[in-house]
This record gives structure tokens, sequence and C-alpha cells, in this order.
């Protein structure tokens, strides 16, 4: 087959097994994105699991472990994807903690409070499982199906997440505070999470089938779908632009990207705390590695 | 206190205290899929946990949050082993290895309990601890020519059955850190 | 070593592929894929292979097109029309 007919092949709705030819660019882009997406799983546990030991109750103990515990699975789900394309695991994460992989924008920020935690739970993943939905349309077979269990998985992360909210906004004055403190300082961050507005036909990963939803597609659908949420419960957006248009397009204040370059390559307020983190335990934990290799 | 009480909270805050501590690895075990098995055990401690202590908050017209968490760290009636803070994964294996053991012996014992409710969860949780064994047991005969963890199973047996009437600054800090956002707000506030 | 993972959602149904787990023997690929696969109880059972053990068979060449094996290598219309009207049975049309 040529690149010419694979082509033709992704854009007639035709699928990729790991066994299949397939053209180097692919194969090439398919292992960054996916591995990108493996990166964000493992590093997006880390903000989260500092809550883990403060959890207020023990309901929400075990929703928030489970949650952390999902994003893991989802990482070890995503990883064997990658090595069964040719990238192992332990280079994946080696490039992961020499800061050469990059990871969603999100997952480099602090999280302050538990207010922080049900609206990552709540918005982030919302922005996220958009994002993921698209993909259960891959043209890479093994990827999309991981996707379903991954999408799945989320919905429940979603339902936490405006439960914590939910119980803070109908609880005391500091509670409700916390939510909508934390929304302010999480506002940026959500709108540069789909990236920049690159047009359908000049994105490289729709011409190979991999992602499905141009960016700005992504965050309109978040936008119709979450913001009316928010208000629902009396919190405010802190962006003054924000407004649905008449043709039902949303108008916003232009996201900060020269913040998401400089976040994902690493510059991030917690960037390199964090990747010292997973360092410090992988280094550590070789031994144990090593002792259950076969 | 009365005996069955006693009884009781020890179990419970063996099993919240050791479930709290095997969270702490949620995100950071030695392998993706390790984390994910480890976390489900911490998960199951902790339920269990709670399934004790609301057996307590019956009899005593409270709650099992307010059990697990409003009471100050000196009453609660956990073993010394539970309660260290074990950052290395041969002595967190070796805990978990040495508690599984004993806790069997534990849950045996209540299994026959004249209490129907005690021999009941007793069977429940025993049921759930059979894969915890299983697991445990398969770390030791992966781990047991492995001098680091043997040492910490010499360090860590005898602390089994100690340091149930007083606890360690461990313990403290993991109140601390267990108790401070459900502090921030005054008590009944609802999470 | 790989273990492919194929998980039965409930019973009677088939078991689908759902994984794979890289553990170091058959004791731990069962810790790990219970609970990976399984612990929202949403498995009624798993089945755990090594990979090297699966033979995938791929190429089922059909060179001569031997349709008659299969429902779209027959189409009676022609002749059932035939048959109906030597037989004065021609259905009557509808409206």
């Amino acid at each position: 087959m040529t690149e010419a007919q694979f082509v033709d092949y992704l854009h007639a709705g035709g699928q990729v097994e790991a066994g299949d030819w397939m053209p180097d660019e692919y194969r090439a882009r398919l292992v960054k994105f996916i591995q990108m997406h493996g990166s964000s799983e493992l590093m997006g546990v880390l903000p989260e699991r500092e809550w883990i030991l403060r959890a207020p109750t023990l309901q929400r103990k075990l929703a928030l472990t489970a949650k952390v515990q999902d994003e893991v699975g989802h990482a070890q789900l995503i990883y064997r994807v990658v090595e069964d394309l040719g990238k192992s695991r332990e280079d994946c994460l080696a490039e992961l903690v020499a800061g050469e992989a990059k990871f969603h924008n999100v997952f480099h920020y602090p999280t302050k409070t538990w207010g922080d935690v049900g609206v990552i739970a709540w918005l982030v993943d919302a922005a996220a499982i958009i994002s993921q939905k698209a993909l259960l349309k891959c043209s890479y077979a093994p990827y999309a199906r991981i996707m379903k269990k991954i999408c799945w998985e989320e919905s429940f992360h979603i339902l936490h997440g405006r439960d914590v909210v939910l119980a803070m906004v109908t609880g005391t004055d500091a509670q409700r505070e916390l939510v909508q403190e934390a929304i302010d300082r999480w506002w940026g961050p959500l709108m540069q999470f789909h990236g920049t507005k690159t047009p359908a036909e000049e994105d490289p990963m729709l011409h190979w089938r991999i992602k499905s939803q141009a960016n700005e597609d992504a965050r309109q659908q978040f936008l119709d779908g979450y913001v009316p949420q928010i208000r629902e419960l009396g919190l405010t957006v802190p962006d003054p632009k924000l407004r649905r248009g008449a043709d039902d397009v949303w108008e916003y204040t232009e996201p900060d990207w020269d913040e998401l370059k400089a976040v994902v390559t690493g510059h991030g307020p917690r960037s390199a705390e964090r990747l010292e983190l997973r360092r410090r335990f992988l280094e550590q934990e070789r031994w144990v590695r090593e002792a259950v290799a076969a | 206190m009365n005996e069955r009480a006693r009884l009781l909270l020890e179990l419970a805050d063996d099993e919240l205290v050791v479930g709290w501590r095997d969270s702490e690895w949620t995100g950071i075990a030695p392998t993706l899929e390790e984390d994910v098995a480890f976390s489900s055990i911490a998960q199951n401690e902790i339920g269990h946990a709670r399934a004790l202590y609301e057996l307590v908050a019956r009899e005593r017209g409270t709650t099992a949050d307010e059990l697990a968490f409003d009471r100050s760290p000196d009453e609660y009636r956990c073993a010394r082993l539970v309660e260290l803070r074990l950052p290395e994964w041969e002595k967190t294996i070796a805990r978990h290895y040495v508690y599984e053991e004993a806790d069997a012996k534990r849950l045996e014992r209540l299994k026959q309990s004249e209490d129907a409710d005690i021999a009941g969860l007793a069977a429940k949780i025993d049921r759930e601890e059979a894969y915890h064994r299983m697991h445990a047991q398969m770390w030791f005969d992966r781990l047991e020519g492995e001098p680091r963890f043997t040492s910490a199973l010499d360090e860590l047996r005898p602390l089994l059955e100690t340091g149930r009437d007083e606890n360690t600054s461990d313990l403290t800090e993991l109140w601390d850190e267990m108790t401070i956002v459900r502090r921030s707000q005054p008590a009944g506030t609802k999470w | 070593m790989i273990f492919e993972v194929f998980r039965q959602e409930k019973k009677g149904q088939a078991f689908q592929h759902a994984g794979s787990v890289d553990a170091p023997d058959a004791a731990f690929a069962e810790a790990w894929a219970r609970e990976q696969f399984g612990r929202r109880g949403e498995s009624e059972a798993l089945w755990l292979v090594a990979r090297e053990a699966v033979h995938e068979v791929h190429d089922f060449p059909d060179e001569f097109d031997l349709k008659y094996r299969r429902v779209d290598g027959y189409s009676l219309k022609v002749r059932l029309k035939e048959a109906r009207e030597r037989a004065g049975t021609t259905p009557a049309r509808a409206g």
C-alpha cells in the first residue's frame, strides 16, 4: 500500500491494528499523541493524590482514591498501546522524568483547597472527556478500544466532582467561597486546555484521523455544556467577555497561548516539583521492577 | 467503654489506619498494575473500617465519620505497626504481609463470635481479605530472597500487638493531615 | 511477560478481548487483571492468556468467489417470479 492509499483508506473510515503496515509519519504521530495522553494521566494523579489523605469523610476518601486509581489504570492501558506500537514503558517514563515528554497544561498547576478537588473532578475531567469521546473514532483501533473503558470510567469522575461541588455550594459560606475561588483560578487553564484554534484542514491529527474533532469545536462544546451548569449554582465565570453570540458561538477573552506554550514545555508552577517526585519514586523503586521482571 | 466497643474500635482503627497508609501509594507504586491493585486493597480496608465503625456508631448514636475523624489521636486503638509512615516499598509490603497474617487469625476468632453482627461482618470482611492474603503471599514469594524485605519483616513483626494504648508521632501527623479539611469547618458541616 | 485479558461481561456472553497486563507470572497477572478489569464488578469472568500462546490468523483467500456458501450467493427473484406466473399464483398488486 502506498501512503496515499493508506490515507484514502483512513478517510473512508478504515481502521488500523497493531500488526498492520502504517506509514512512518502515522506511527510517529500516534506514538507522540498517545504517549502524551499516558504522561498526562500519570502526572494528573499527583495534584489530586495529596487530597486523598485529607478527604473530610470516608465516602469522599474512597471516591477520590478510586478516581485517582482510575487515572493510573488509564495510564496502564495507554502505555500498553504505546508499547505495542514499538516504544517501551521504561523509555516513556524516562523521557517523562527527564522533562522531555509533554503532558496537559492543567496538571502543571497547584491544587490549593478542597474546592480545587471538586472543580477539577467536575470541570477539568469534563474538558478531558469531550476530547476523549472524540477519540472513540480514532483510526488506530487499539487506542479507540481502550478509549471506551476510559470514557466509561471518566463519567463517574464528573458525577463525583459535581457532587463535591454541590455539597459545598449548599453548605457554609466559606465552602461556597472555596469553590468560587477555585473556579477563578482554574478558568484560564481550562480555556487553554483544548489547544489553539487550529482549523480542521490544517490539523495533521485530523488528516490522519487520529483526532476527529477540531480544538475549537471541543472548547465550544465544553462551554455549551458547562457554563450553564456553573451559572445555575450562582457561581460566576471570571471572564467579562464570555457570552453566547447570536449564532450560538461562544465569545470569550482570548486565552493566553504564551502561557500554554510555556506550561506544556515544563515551565508551569508545579512542573519541576512534580517531575522530581515522579523521578524520585521511579529511581527508588527500580529494584522492585527488576525483581518483578519476568 | 464496653468490651465490645473496645474490640470493634481496635479492629476498625487498624483497618482505617493501614488503609490510609496503603492509600499513600496510589499514584506512585512501583508498577502501574500494582498501583491499581494496591489501591483496591487500601479502599477495601477503609470500607471494612467504615462497616466496623457503623456497628459501634449505632449503639452510641453517632456516625462512622465522627468515629473515624473526630476523636483525638490518643483515643485511637490501632497497633503501632499500622501507624508508621513507611515510604519504602519493601517496608510497606512487609507490613502488609505481617498485618494480613495476623488479621486472618483475628478474623477467624471473630467469625466464631456469639454476637451475630460481629460474626457476620467478620465473615464478609474475610471474604475480601482472602484476596489481600493472596496478594501479600505473591509478593512474599517474589521478595523472600531480597535482604531489604526480610529485614523489614524482622523489624516490623514485633510491632504487631504493641502500642494500642499510646500513639506514635507518625499517627499524630497522619491525624493532622487526615482532619485538616474537616476541622476547617464547624462540626456537622456536610462535605 | 504480556498476558492478554479477555472478559465476559455477563454469564452466557462471549469472552471479549479487554486489554493486557505486563506481569512476571500467572499469579501476578491474575491479581493485577482482577483489579484492572473487574474491580467494579463489571466482569463475570476473565481469561488470561500469555501473549506468546495466542496464535493470530489472517488471510482468508477466496480467489474463486465461492458464493454458494453465503446468503448473498443466492438471488431467487427471477426464478420465483417465473414459477409464480406458471402456477398462476402471482400476488395481486397492492392498492
